[in-house]
This record gives C-alpha cells, structure tokens and sequence, in this order.
C-alpha cells in the first residue's frame, strides 16, 4: 500500500514536467480535447481513492463539529417532538415530591458486569498495566486474544491467581456504571439516586473479583471486610442510618454470603457479632437474584454455551465449529470460565425438590403465550391462568438436560436410561490422536466411552446435574465443593452448617437475627428464559466439546416453549420466575426455619415491555436481567426505599407486585419450612 | 452550511463531468486508435489540461484523503507495532536505560509489606460534577478539573461558576455539588500523559503492592481542611481506610506519602485523628503511634509557599507573568469579554485551601526588611549531569565571593525595584491600615466580575502601594486589607503564627492543625518524618510589585515583569526573586522542620520522632525521548525521580530512615536554619 502511494506522486510531479513542455510547443484544439478525455483516465484509481476518502473525512469532520456544538438538549427535544413528552426521570420526580438523601446505599455488581484491571502480568500483557481486560472496550480481545485468555483464567487447582498474573477488581462506583462504553449497569440508578441528593459519601460499590469463589475474594483481597469496614464507616459518619443494599445478579448470593461472613466468629468470619446485620443494614434489595440457580449456568459449563451461543451456531454453523483462524474460540472460552469458581455458585440449587423431577415440575402449566403488546399492563396473573388452562401437553421442565427431542417429550416410564453412575462408566484413554492438547478442557481426559455413557443416561434433573457436572469436569467441581452447596438442609442446627461454603444457599442457612430488615426481590418477568435444554452429540468429537444444544429441536406449535433447543419459561431472560421470587414468595415469608426471625420479604415484578422505538435505547420499560436496572418503576422502589419508606409503603398488596405465577409455583414445591 | 452546498455542488459536477465524458468517449473510439501510436507527447500534455478541470475543491479532497490515508496507515502501523519498540529505539539512541526501580528492588527482593496512603496535593486531584446548574447539563460524574479540560474551552464561564465555593461559606454555592475523585484515579494521571502518582504506583506495584495495599486520600482541595470532613466526611474516609489496611495486612503501620499541599493535610489528620470527637475522630491519643510507620512528605510547603501570595494578591504567580509580558495585549485586553485573570482571581478566591499555603511563621521565619535566612545564597552554576559528587561544601566557597551584596529575600513585596534594594532606612512607609476605602469612583456597570478589589476604592489601592515593602508579617495584614471576607474565612481556619506556649489550650482548635510551628507532633517514637524534595532550581521567593496603569476594571496590582538584576546569574527576573527549591516550594519550607524545628526531641516534636531531610538534585531530561525526566527535582515532576521512588519502596519493603542512609544534602538548609532563631 505504502509502496503504491509513493508511485503516485512522482506521476503527479512528471504531469508538472509536462506543463512545461506543453508551453514551448502549442498544439491543436483537438488534440486538447483528446487530451482531457486521456487525462480523467489517468486520474488514476488511488486519486479516485483519495477524492472520496478526503470527501468522507471533511464531511464527517463537518458533521463531527456539528454535534459538537450542538446543544446538550438537541436530542432529547428531538425525541420528544417524535414521541411526546417524556416523563421525568425518576430522580427528578421524586426529588419534586421532597425526597431527599437519607439512607447510605450500597451497590453489590454481579458477574460479569464489573470491571477487570491488570496489576501484573506476562510479556504479552505489556502496557496494560492498571488497563481493563474486562469490561470497557475489550480491544485487547481482538488485539491479543490468546493473551487477553490466559490472563483472565484463574489457576485450575486453587482457583485464584495464576504465577505472574495479578488481575484485580476496579473499585469505585466506577467499576460497574458502565460495563461496555454506552451500556448502563448501574450508572442510571447512580444519576437518578443522585439527583435527590446521593454522592460518593452515601453510595458505595462494594466491588469484588466476580471470578473467583465467594470466601476467596476475602482471602486474597479482603473483600469482605471491605465492604463491612465501609458500611459501618458510612451507617457512623451519617448518623446511625442503616444502608440499604441494591445487590444484582450473582451479588445477591455474594451478599447472603457476606451477611453469614460477618456475623460469624473471626478466623473464618467477619466477627461483627450476632446484632451486625440489624444494627447495620436496613433494607436488602435484591434485583433479579439467581437465589436458587439459573439453568443457564448448566449450560455455560457444560458446553460453553447459552441460548444465543446456540443460535449463532444454527445460524453461522462453520464459524464457531470449524476451526477458523486456529483459535478454537468455544473451546478457549470454555477452559478459561472453567476456571472461574464462581460460576459454580449459580448451578441449580434444592435438587428435584424445588426444580422438579422426570415427571413434574412446578412450572409445568406454564404456557409461552405470544409476547403481549406494550402499556398492556393491565393483563395480569388471571389472564395468564386462563391461557394455561386449556394447555395439555405440559413441558418435563425438570428434565433440565436432555439427550434427543424425543427423550425431553417422552413420558418417564418410556425412557431407557443407560447405566450412567459416577465411579461405574469408565473414562477410557483418550484414543483419538491428541495433538489438539493446547487447549485444555477436562474432556479430553474422558474418553469417547465416558461420553458415550453421558449420553446414554438420556436426562438429567437438578440432582443428577450434579452428577454429571462431577462426572464431566472432576476437577472443576472439587473446586466447587469447597466452596458451595447445592443442597437443602434438613436441620439448620446442625454444626456442619458454619461452614462457609453453604453461606451462598439460601436453603442451608438462616437469614440473620434481625426482624426490622427488609428483603425484596425485584425482578423482570414477561420475557422467555431459559430453563431446560436438548443436547446432541458433536458430530466430529476428537478436537471439540463433545456436547451441543440440539439447535434443530423445536416445538410444533407456534407458541411453544420449545425453541433453538431450549425450554424457556417465564423469567428475566436469564433468571427464571421460580428461582428469583421463590424464597421470598414463600421460603422466607413469615416465621420459617429459613427465617427465624420474621424478616419481612416483598415481591416486586416488572412486566417486561420493549422500548417503544430505537430512540428509547434500551428501554425505561425493561424487565431483562441487566436492562432492568434501567427500569423507571424499579427505580422509583429503590429511590423511596433509600429515603425512608417500607415496603409497605411501596404499594400493591401488601407490598407485592406480581405478575407472574410465583405464587401459584411455590405451593407446589414442597418444602419443610 | 456553505461548506456543505458546496461540496453538493462539485459532487454533481463531477457527475456531469463523468457523463460527458463517457459521451466523448464513445464518439472517439475509432479516432483514438488511429492515433495511439503518436500518442505519447499528447497524453502528457493532456494529462495537465486534466489537471485544470480538476477543481481546487477536488484537489483539496484528494489532498486530505491522502494525508488521512497515510495517518491510518501509521496509525494501523504504531498500533500494530510490538510495545517495546519506542523503548528499543531509545536505548538505541541513549544507552542501555536503567531497570525502574521498581524491578531494579523486586530482584533484590523486596515485596509488598506495609500498606502505604498517597495524600495527594492542591490541583492534582480530579474533580466530578455531582449536580449543576442548566448550562452543565450531561457532565454528570464528567471530570471539571483534571482529565482533558475540555470543559474549560467549550463552556468557561459555566466552568468558573461551577467551580467557584460560596464566597461567605467556603463550601458549595446553591445548587452546585463537585465532588472529589475517588480511587486510585483520582490523582495518578493530573491530564491525560501527564503523570502525578502513576509513575509511583506502577512501580510499587512490581514489588506486588495492589489497591488493596494502596490507598488514595483523595479529598476536594479546594475546601479548607475542616471542611472537607465536615462536608465529605474526608477525614473519617481517610482514618477508616487507614484502620482497614493495616487490620488487614497483620497489623503491619500504614507509609503515609503526601505531596505539596496534601502535607499539611496530613499535618492536620494527625492532629484532626487523636482529638476528642465532637471536633476530630476520636483516635485517642496513641492512633498515630499504631497506625503509622512514615510519613514521608515530598516537596511539603509546611511554613507555606511565596506563590500563593501573588496567587492570592494578583492571581498571577511567575509563569502567568511572564507570559503577559511577552503578550501584554493578550491577557490584559478584555478580549473576547472574557476577563480571564479576573474570573481565575475570583475562582481562586474561593477557595479556602490556599490560604493554606500563606508563609507561616512571619519575620521571625521569612526574614524581615534587612535580613532573611537564605540572604548569602548564590545560584550554584547549572550542574552538568552526573556531576552528583557536587555538594554544599563546594556551594559554601562559591558563594564567600559574591556576599556583598545581599538580597532582601525578607521583603516578599515591595513595590518598584529600587525599594526592593534599597536599605531599610531610607524606605518611607505609609501605614495603609488606617486608610479610607472609599467607594469606587469610576463607574462599576462595566465590571460583571466581583472581586472584592471593587470594594476598596482609589484610596485604598493607593495605600498598598504607599507601604511599599511587605514582610511575611505585614503581609497577612495586607492581605486581611485587600481581600477581607476572603481572610475571615480564611482566619477560622488557618493560622501563621509561631505559638510561644503549645499547651495554651486555644491550640486545640482545629485552625491550629495544619501549621506545624503551633501543634506538637503526634505521641509516637516509632514513627519516622521525611521530607523529601527537589532542589536545584529556582523558585519563587519575594516579587517586585507595580500599579496596573488603568485600574478600572483590572485588578490593580502586577507583578513588575521589567525589574531584572543586573548580572546574568542575578537572583531578579522578570520581577521575581528566585531562591533554591523545586520551582514551587522554597528549601526553607520544605526542610526546615525537618532539619531544625522537629529534629531531636524539641517542643514541637515532644517524644522525639526522628526526622529525616531527603533532597533530590535537579538534573533535567537528557534527551526529549525522556519525558519529564527520571532524575527531575521539580515540584510534580519529581515524582517520576528514580532515586525518590527507590527511597519510597524501600521504606514501603520495611527500610527505616538509617537504612537509606539517613539524610540526603546538597542545599544550605542546615545552614539557613541554624540563623533562623526560634526557641525549641
């Protein structure tokens, strides 16, 4: 290209030359007119090139300065001529009605969504330091991938840093307002919270390394203590006022973690003392917890892949699978979140017992009704009862995996399960040539008859997930043993229970002694969620995951729950009803073994609606996991919640605010309470 | 818009032009067989008529489009080259460069041990917008200060307004929440390249320091001290975090480093933490003595800068006049309406902060009209590089030749030149405190800028001048003359006396905190003082001063840039006398409680914490590829000096002051201070 450039210009300087010599000898008019037409053929196709470039760049320039010097408010009276006035932000409404500052809050991020510095790293990783390699802009992905993977895996056997590597948390609030450049996480709620009066003094960003296992971001960053150190400065320094806690996501269980951690006994524990949660915390507001699981992580550790993955690969089938470019992305991302501990943390928790067996589940009913339209708010619970009634073909939710479209439908007593047990099925060498070593995935150390017995147990439920997970990646799940629970305790007395790895689950632990606290669960609902899967057999199974979602199965009717291989359910998009709404819609409700203190729960759901028009951006309207937290309504509860109010005070029944069928699904489940 | 039809227009012509010529091109086809053989001449020729018809406005987007080709080819090219190139290439040129000291101390095999606090200085920290006015609107946590400044160019009035305190309160105006930057961010680069903590940071973190090992005070500068913990809570930040750190590394002492001004914040959170809690935190008595290891001060103005005198008096200090006297028709015409010096003036007035940095402890410190500490001293010779074996010794006999005549450093402000060097005695001075500020006659519409120089009149402004020559003492009296509600505020919380008794119980006020000659050190042997700071390079140290010529609307006094000492290496230029220093805080401010008022056990310092005077000698970059130097003495730049940042991590690895070596010399501060006469 170089090399081109610099040919043109001498031919420009030679066309001086012959000016020259076209004015000792003059010649004809023809020749002349000749000449023209021969001269736009020279004007060559690197100047034609130059032109348009030089025309691009000066309009954009143009435009550029524009919109520099265009006043702030431009777009937004554009918007407004296009779709009426839009309502006040929250903030402001609020702050009109007299709301201002009055207690601290505290931002829990969740996975994912905060931010990733590097404090030390190897050679390739040069002039990065104190850069993020999560969240931002993400060039490094592109620039080095191979580089950007090997920094953000963790060790395989300890979970934490690997030799040389430090990555660490960004702290501050600006660790999670933005996750990518223009996408909110919670930079909304912060404006919003700022408008009546909120500043750093009174917010915090209880910011932690979301990779790695809950108790170990205390061992290697103190993270925990952290977080109390800076409540309690906040709860002294505002006159005694508790903090409420906005956790989102996986914070939610990073917080129930926290809230066992500081009230247990030193070595292991904060040792804040028995009162610390009821002196120190007023309100936990939970938004879009994945108190129980999401399925969605099943699918993650299994095979890599989510919903969108799936359909990328139905759609673009040479591109994730073949080897382009030699990268093997599924297969890097895979050995990279492998060894991320805390997406242990969100494998389905209470077994058949909450998620349902072969045969039943408590969502069963449910009907994937067509997305309803926008400001049809007034379509609630008993529409969606009615539609659910005539519905005979009910969905095996519980069969969170299964092998063949034909297994997921099948009744139970028609399905013949191979004999898959743990110890049983013996992984045989790998005998397949292994020069596809490089990229180190636990399936390798399988064997084809390892993965042969995987499938032909034909499906899986929340109890043998865990079986498979132990079966499929031996060494990833010790890792998760040490650290979480999947369980439901059957008496929470019991000694073992002190231990932290069962802080996370909300069926093995008691909430704290403290009866004035509050717990919502805010979530969005009206979007279909993931919540089973079909699976298939890789077709080439020497160098690649030997397991996909089976992208071809889908249900008959048009509105079914079936599709791309997926089971959905009523839910966030990730988190599904049953796992956000069930402790607090009955597990925590009242007095209960889970809540012996009587810690009033609320339910608030939001009906998801799409932004109206593109202008909306991601809507103000949202029930999505992560595009909620621009939800105007939920920013309101939280807004009023954080001046003072209760959950009483919030409206609806009793405080409620539902939607869905929560209610309905919880008493189905059976649990000891 | 012109722009745009325009380029509508050649586009179309182009069309036209095109059209036509695939019009021609058919009916010649035939033609132009014929004639290919004889064609070369003609193609030439033809190719310039070309050329003609190929409009300017073509040739200027042929033009851009190549250069803006050619800029993403390099671009693409510098992105794509591997990161050690521009290191490579400089060694090439310079020689093998030094390990940072950060590897250099890694393979010796220090690692992370006591939690060390950055305390950063007035104007480094960031500043975010929490709430504004309708003309700030979508800068919400968008820098105002630090960062690009953007800003500033775009909207400055509103960048004034946003900045400025309230002139009665000090705190913020109606309406209007800036805030201070938090983390690690908020002081390490002060503009995008230009480094203040970074360099610091990146090579603690080779020995494996992070953020939970660090911590970065960061408080709004502009506020006085009090302000900022009963505003922000900034203290009790400070003290929680400190808590934290040291709870969670084992018990190991916090290494405190303030810079500049954050010195005498830190001076402050000393005394703000042991005090009882209605007032300070509440610590107790001995929460110095567990906490801290160091407190390692670089470049502390701790008895205050002669730059914020003219910062305070005339909004000017050495750099601004000298650029109006080479522009004057730039900043002293009102050009563009926009005022700049008296809208700084006004911002800058409101700040509490740096009336911090008045000189403290008045003649008695300072000098008086005919004798000042530093009066022999002589400009050493700029030192060729290396030369570091060149120490106080060499000064001494440099410096016997030229003592005849002295320089009145002791007048801080004098008025015309010849008063400046003329003896005490034939001074006529004019008290000025009795003087009438009558009102101002000329008319005030044209004037939208408040200072409160409006207020004081012809009269007043005359009997400034008429006193001529000001020491520190009479300074704060001139000070208290011309900006009086600035210096209530500034009253109830600074002080720049010397105490004569330290157990006098008014010296539990707060406004006592930050001075260091009227507070005793905290209780706690253990602990270790540094101070460390550039010298070599001239610095502000006494201004002549002249009458603005109109007086109307501009502030009335400046700084006399035609006054300059006779000789080359004269200590007078452009109106200002220079002394040693890192170009913002004199030696004797710097070093002065560390070589004298705090050493050994002295009022000032009962129990007796040893105190250690670290000096960097200047030695600018060798070569532009070097930046801002590794071996500069300058006041912010010194913060990229190697051998101050090997001193830190040595200190930070668990080294006391007698492992570094003890004190680190090449000034005259022992010398100065031994003249300065203060009981101890």
């Amino acid at each position: 290209m170089l090399r081109r450039r610099k040919g043109s210009e001498p031919e420009k300087s030679s066309g001086g030359d012959s000016k020259d010599q076209r004015e000792d000898e003059s010649k004809k008019e023809k020749e002349k007119e000749k000449g023209k037409l021969k001269s736009t053929k020279k004007w060559s196709c690197i100047d034609n090139c130059c032109w348009f470039v030089g025309c691009i760049c000066s309009i954009w320039w143009f435009l550029l300065f524009l919109f520099n010097a265009m006043p702030a408010s431009f777009p937004q009276y554009v918007t407004e001529a296009i779709t009426g006035p839009l309502p006040d932000p929250p903030g402001v409404k609020l702050r009109k009605e007299g709301l201002t500052v009055n207690h601290p809050v505290v931002f829990v991020p969740g996975i994912v969504t905060g931010g990733l510095e590097l404090w030390e790293g190897h050679q390739c990783a040069d002039g990065l330091f104190r850069k993020r390699l999560w969240g931002g802009t993400f060039g490094e992905v592109y620039k080095r991938p191979l580089c950007w993977v090997e920094h953000m895996s963790l060790d395989n056997e300890t979970g934490l840093d690997p030799p040389g590597i430090r990555i660490r948390p960004v702290s501050g609030l600006v660790a999670a307002d933005y996750f990518a450049p223009g996408y909110f996480v919670w930079a909304v709620l912060i404006a919003n919270l700022a408008r009546i009066g909120y500043e750093e003094k009174t917010m915090y960003m209880a910011a932690y390394d979301w990779r790695i296992s809950f108790q170990n971001t205390e061992v290697r960053d103190q993270s925990l203590s952290r977080i109390k150190s800076n409540i309690e400065l906040m709860v002294a320094t505002n006159g005694g006022k508790k903090v409420v806690v906005i956790p989102h996501s996986m914070g939610v269980l990073y917080f129930l973690h926290f809230m066992k951690w500081v009230e247990a006994p030193a070595p292991m524990g904060g040792g804040g003392g028995s009162g610390w949660c009821a002196k120190h915390i007023k309100a936990v507001m939970n938004i879009g917890g994945p108190f129980l699981g999401v399925p969605k992580a099943v699918s993650g550790l299994f095979s890599a892949e989510a919903k969108d993955i799936a359909v990328a690969r139905g759609i673009a089938p040479g591109f994730l699978d073949a080897d382009v470019f030699g990268l093997q992305t599924l297969q890097h991302v895979m050995r990279m979140t492998r060894t991320w501990d805390s997406t242990m943390s969100m494998i389905p928790k209470g077994g058949d017992t909450v998620w349902g067996n072969l045969d039943w589940s408590p969502e069963a009913e449910y009907s994937c009704n067509p997305k309803k339209q926008m400001n049809n708010d007034n379509k609630t619970a008993d529409q969606t009862e009615k539609g659910s009634l005539g519905l005979k073909n009910s969905m095996n939710y519980g069969r969170i995996i299964s092998f063949g479209k034909d297994v997921a439908e099948a009744h139970s007593s028609r399905i013949e399960r191979g004999s898959f047990d743990l110890q049983g099925a013996v992984k045989g060498k790998n005998f397949v040539n292994t020069t596809c070593r490089d990229i180190w995935t636990e399936y390798d150390d399988m064997g084809i008859g390892g993965v042969q017995a995987v499938v032909d147990y034909k499906s899986y439920t929340a109890d043998s997930i865990l079986d498979l997970l132990h079966f499929v990646a031996p060494k990833m799940m010790s890792r998760g043993d040490a650290h979480f629970s999947y369980g439901i305790a059957d008496n929470l007395d019991d000694p073992k229970y002190k231990h932290y790895k069962y802080w996370s689950n909300p069926l093995e632990t008691k909430l704290p002694n403290a009866p004035d606290m509050e717990i919502y669960s805010m979530y969005g609902v009206g979007i279909p969620t993931e919540r089973a899967y079909v699976y298939k057999l890789t077709p080439g199974a020497e160098c690649y995951i030997p397991f996909q979602i089976d992208t071809s199965a889908d249900g008959s009717s048009k509105d079914t729950c079936l599709k791309g291989g997926v089971f959905s359910v009523d839910g966030d998009e990730t988190v599904p009803v049953l796992s956000a709404g069930f402790m607090c819609a009955k597990a925590w409700r009242g007095k209960t073994r889970f809540n012996p203190s009587g810690i009033q729960t609320y339910i608030r759901e939001y009906d998801h609606a799409p932004p109206a028009n593109l202008l909306e951006g991601r809507g103000t309207q949202s029930g999505a996991h992560v595009d909620i937290m621009g939800n105007f309504a939920l920013i309101e509860d939280i807004i009023r919640v954080a001046a003072g109010a209760t959950g009483k005070d919030l409206g609806g029944e009793s405080g409620d605010r539902v939607y869905s069928d929560i209610f309905k699904w919880s008493e189905k489940i059976n649990l000891k309470l | 818009m012109a722009l745009l039809r325009r380029r509508k227009a050649s586009e179309a012509e182009k069309a036209q032009h095109s059209g036509s010529k695939s019009d021609k091109e058919i009916e010649r086809t035939d033609e132009e067989n014929d004639k290919n053989i004889n064609n070369r001449k003609k193609a030439k020729k033809a190719k310039f008529e070309g050329k003609k018809k190929w409009s300017c406005l073509d040739s200027c987007c042929w033009f851009i489009g190549c250069i803006c080709t050619v800029w993403w080819i390099l671009l693409f090219l510098y992105n794509a080259m591997p990161a050690s190139i521009p290191q490579y290439v400089t060694e090439a040129i310079t020689g093998p460069l030094p390990d940072p000291p950060g590897v250099k101390l890694r393979k010796e095999g220090l690692t992370a041990k006591h939690p060390v606090v950055f305390v950063p200085g007035i104007v480094t920290g960031g500043l975010e917008l929490w709430e504004g006015h309708q003309c700030a609107e979508g800068l919400f946590r968008k820098r105002l200060w630090g960062g690009s400044f953007g800003e500033v160019y775009k909207r400055p009035l509103c960048w004034v307004e946003h900045m400025s305190l309230n002139n009665e309160t000090g705190l913020d105006p109606s309406g209007i929440r800036v805030r201070p930057v938090s983390g690690l961010v908020a002081a390490d680069y002060f503009a995008a390249g230009y480094f203040v903590w970074a360099v610091l940071i990146a090579n603690l973190a080779r020995i494996g320091y992070e953020e939970k090992t660090m911590y970065m005070a960061a408080y709004d500068w502009r506020l006085a001290f009090q302000n900022t913990e009963a505003r922000d809570q900034a203290l009790s930040r400070i003290k929680s975090n400190i808590e934290l750190m040291v709870a969670t590394n084992g018990g190991k002492k916090a290494v405190i480093i303030p810079h500049s001004m954050g010195v005498l914040y830190f001076l402050h959170f000393m005394k703000w933490v042991e005090a009882p809690a209605p007032m300070g935190g509440g610590g107790g008595s001995d929460w110095c003595a567990k906490h801290i290891k160091a407190v390692m001060n670089i470049g502390g103005p701790l008895l205050g800068a002669p730059k914020a005198v003219p910062g305070l008096l005339s909004a000017e200090a050495k750099d601004i006049a000298a650029a109006r006297a080479m522009a004057p028709g730039f900043l002293d015409n009102d050009l563009f309406r926009v005022q700049t010096l008296q809208h700084v003036m006004r911002m800058t007035r409101t700040w509490d902060s740096t009336m911090s940095m008045i000189p403290k402890g008045g003649d008695t410190i300072w000098g008086d009209l005919d004798w000042s500490p530093e009066e022999s001293y002589v400009p050493r010779k700029r030192k060729q590089r290396d030369n570091d074996s060149q120490t106080a010794e060499q000064t001494d006999t440099e410096t016997l030749d030229s003592q005849k005549k002295s320089i009145n450093y002791g007048r801080i402000i004098s008025f015309g030149k010849d008063v400046a060097e003329a003896p005490s005695s034939e001074i006529e001075r004019i008290d000025f405190k009795g003087a009438v500020k009558g009102n101002n006659v000329a008319n005030i519409t044209s004037c939208d800028v408040w200072t409160e120089y409006h207020d004081m009149g012809i009269e007043g402004i005359k009997a400034v001048a008429e006193y001529k020559v000001y020491t520190a003492g009479s300074l704060l009296d001139l000070l208290h003359f011309v900006a009086p509600k600035m210096m209530a505020r500034g009253d109830a919380h600074f002080s720049y006396g010397i105490a004569d008794n330290l157990d006098d119980p008014k010296y539990e006020h707060y406004k006592y905190w930050s001075n260091p000659l009227e507070t005793k050190l905290p209780n706690a042997p253990d602990m270790e003082i540094y101070s460390m700071y550039g010298v070599g390079i001239p610095t502000e140290r006494a201004y002549v001063y002249k009458l603005s010529p109109y007086s109307e609307c501009y502030i009335p006094f400046q700084i006399d840039t035609s006054a300059d000492g006779g000789k080359e290496d004269s200590c007078l230029k452009d109106g200002v006398y220079s002394n040693d220093g890192d170009e913002t805080v004199p030696v004797l401010s710097a070093g002065f409680m560390c070589a004298k008022g705090w050493r050994g056990k002295t009022r000032f310092n009962p129990s007796g914490i040893q105190t250690y005077i670290r000096e960097y000698d200047h030695a600018p970059p060798a070569t532009l590829l070097e930046g801002r130097g590794t071996q500069s003495g300058a006041h912010v730049d010194i913060m990229g000096n190697f051998a101050l940042i090997e001193d830190i991590i040595r200190v930070a690895a668990g080294a006391t002051g007698e492992d570094l070596g003890g004190d680190q010399v090449y000034s005259d501060i022992f010398k100065w201070s031994d003249k300065i006469n203060l009981p101890l």
